[in-house]
């Protein structure tokens, strides 16, 4: 998240073991003991009641559960959604990690504390807000809908949803990097004749390529479980705009704890999967940043 | 001087693209994210102060108000002693399975909020594995407050820890180590040498898990059973609310929650301008870049 604007000022600073002199410090039994046996209660034993309620299920009960029209609706929505609004936050996160990088202008410390306004403010609070200017009598809505555009109640209304939620990881993940970058490199190739719009392409898009990413598959990750800023502006409908989260809390009020469960493990799977391409994109990052 | 802004020049857009870059993004921001701040207190304020205020006094947004701070007051705590010592171990030791420990340390932030509730009902309700025990014994955890308070710790579990295992990192061993050797007990070097190196990234860490812990919604709204005035922390009451057509009442409650927020974004930038400022001052180098100097 925004670690990297504190914690970072030494990329890859690990510190290179030192072989016995580490042990000098004490307290490692009693810290890790505490952090495995919290990490066990809170996260790894809930987490695996999940796993295992999954295994009484039958195969045909599992797959009949996470393969009805109407869930697979819901997994179109969800991440369509959530691949158009993290695509957006890309380009649009970019361009306002640049230009509070790069350029000066009035406000800008405040428009720089505003970009983590979606992971500070509440998400229901988020959903009502939007639904309130996008709806057909809301401050925006109203000069939209005799347009016949329609922002709310439908998947568009997801997808607004889904980008508000995601635009800081972009930003966040990229700021740093454009940060540190070397204006030098920059120099030299505008001193052999590259324009600047080639400058961009070919200098700097490559070396925030895996910052990109990584912001990318972040807010990607959160808006696919994203629920509270969703519920209220999508409206709803099954088949239509009904996201998987939803699914599975309609199961849950039907007490049907089978079906539900079956979902939160393909949701599950699909979240492991990507911290695992985060972790792995992070990775090259430090090690590009580590050469460079 | 002059040379040197010459030279800064011609390596940055034209006017007319610095200019619609700028504007460009501000829109967005303007569209995205102050429009909606802008509409909660709009939609508050809607039938004036009057009506604002009797929305806030109602009992049942007093019982949410109170349950959320109680909850908040709970599993901040909790994170905040769990950050401190995971990060002490996986900063201060190499061990086997760091890695694998450290992405499970995140694993929470990956996990659908809806999820997360879902893994506490199917733990602790009445069809779940300890379902029947509790029932036996009269102890309710989920449709009750110690379910919305697990359910809380787990969405907010990695905050700290992950703001401070790198800042850990980056600081390396050699200060707790001279303590040591010094004679300090283990409990004096964290309190004396760690903590004063730490604190910043704490206090960033805390108001990020406490705007969190306050404001979570969809593994709340699984486990809380939504009875007013008992289980209802404020982001369910602004559901229920909105949901009844209450509009002003709704907003009420949704801006103060907007207002934690903001405070919140407060806190964090003053935290990030010491934190910089106390790294320029460490790192000793006055002439920082000029084009700095021009930004600001």
């Amino acid at each position: 998240m925004t670690a990297a604007s504190l914690g970072v000022p030494l990329p890859g600073a690990a510190v290179p073991s030192r072989g016995g002199s580490k042990k000098v410090l004490p307290g490692f039994n009693l810290t890790l003991g505490y952090t495995l046996l919290y990490l066990s209660l809170i996260v790894l034993i809930p987490l695996s009641a999940l796993v295992f309620k999954s295994f009484t299920l039958s195969w045909d009960q599992f797959w009949t559960a996470i393969s009805s029209p109407r869930v697979l609706a819901s997994y179109r929505l969800t991440f369509g959604a959530s691949l158009v609004a993290a695509l957006v936050n890309v380009v649009f996160g970019l361009l306002v990690a640049w230009v509070l990088v790069r350029y000066s202008f009035p406000g800008k410390k405040i428009v720089d504390a505003l970009v983590d306004l979606p992971f500070a403010l509440p998400t229901a609070v988020a959903g009502i807000a939007l639904t309130a200017l996008l709806s057909g009598n809301g401050w925006i809505g109203q000069y939209l809908e005799p347009m016949g555009i329609k922002l709310a109640f439908n998947p568009n209304g997801v997808v607004i949803a889904l980008i508000f939620i995601g635009l800081p990881f972009v930003v966040r993940t990229v700021q740093p990097v454009l940060e540190d970058n070397e204006k030098e490199l920059e120099e030299a190739a505008m001193c052999l004749g590259a324009t600047r719009w080639q400058t961009f392409a070919r200098v700097i898009l490559p070396s925030i390529a895996p910052a990109l990413l990584t912001g990318f598959a972040m807010a990607f990750a959160r808006a696919i479980g994203e629920y509270g800023s969703v519920i209220f502006i999508a409206g709803n409908v099954p088949m239509v705009s009904e996201i998987t989260p939803l699914v599975i809390i309609g199961k849950l009020e039907q007490y049907d704890y089978g079906g539900a469960t079956a979902v939160a493990v393909v949701m599950l799977v699909m979240s492991f999967l990507l911290l695992l391409v985060i972790n792995a994109l992070q990775g090259w990052q430090r090690r590009r940043s580590g050469g460079a | 001087m002059s040379d040197l802004s010459k030279k800064r020049v011609t390596a940055t857009e034209a006017p007319w693209a610095r200019r619609l870059l700028i504007g460009v993004a501000l829109a967005f921001i303007l569209l995205f994210l102050v429009l909606p701040l802008a509409a909660v207190f709009a939609e508050a304020l809607r039938q004036g102060a009057g009506a604002y205020l009797a929305a806030l006094r109602e009992p049942d947004a007093w019982s949410a108000i109170r349950l959320t701070l109680i909850t908040a007051a709970i599993a901040v705590p909790l994170n905040l002693v769990f950050g401190i010592a995971a990060a002490w171990a996986i900063a201060k030791y190499d061990f086997r399975g760091k890695a694998f420990l450290t992405t499970l340390v995140d694993l929470p932030f990956s996990v659908s909020p809806v999820v997360a509730g879902l893994i506490y009902v199917l733990l602790f309700g009445a069809a779940g594995w300890f379902g029947p025990w509790l029932a036996a014994h009269d102890i309710k955890i989920i449709f009750a407050v110690p379910g919305i308070v697990l359910a809380t710790i787990f969405v907010t579990f990695p905050f700290i820890a992950r703001e401070l295992i790198p800042l850990m990192q980056a600081q390396g061993n050699e200060e707790e180590q001279a303590a040591i050797v010094l004679g300090a007990n283990g409990w004096q070097t964290f309190w004396h040498v760690t903590l004063p190196n730490i604190k910043w990234g704490l206090i960033y860490g805390v108001i990020l898990c406490n705007a969190r812990a306050m404001g979570e919604f969809g593994a709340v709204s699984v486990v809380s059973g939504h009875i007013r005035g008992q289980t209802n922390t404020m982001p369910l009451h602004v559901e229920i609310l909105y949901n009844e057509y209450q509009s002003v009442a709704a907003f009420a409650v949704a801006s103060l929650l907007a207002l934690l927020a903001l405070v919140t974004l407060v806190i964090k930038s003053i935290v990030e301008w010491r934190h910089e400022r106390e790294m320029k001052a460490a790192a000793e180098m006055p002439p920082e870049r000029p084009v700095l100097k021009e930004a600001t």
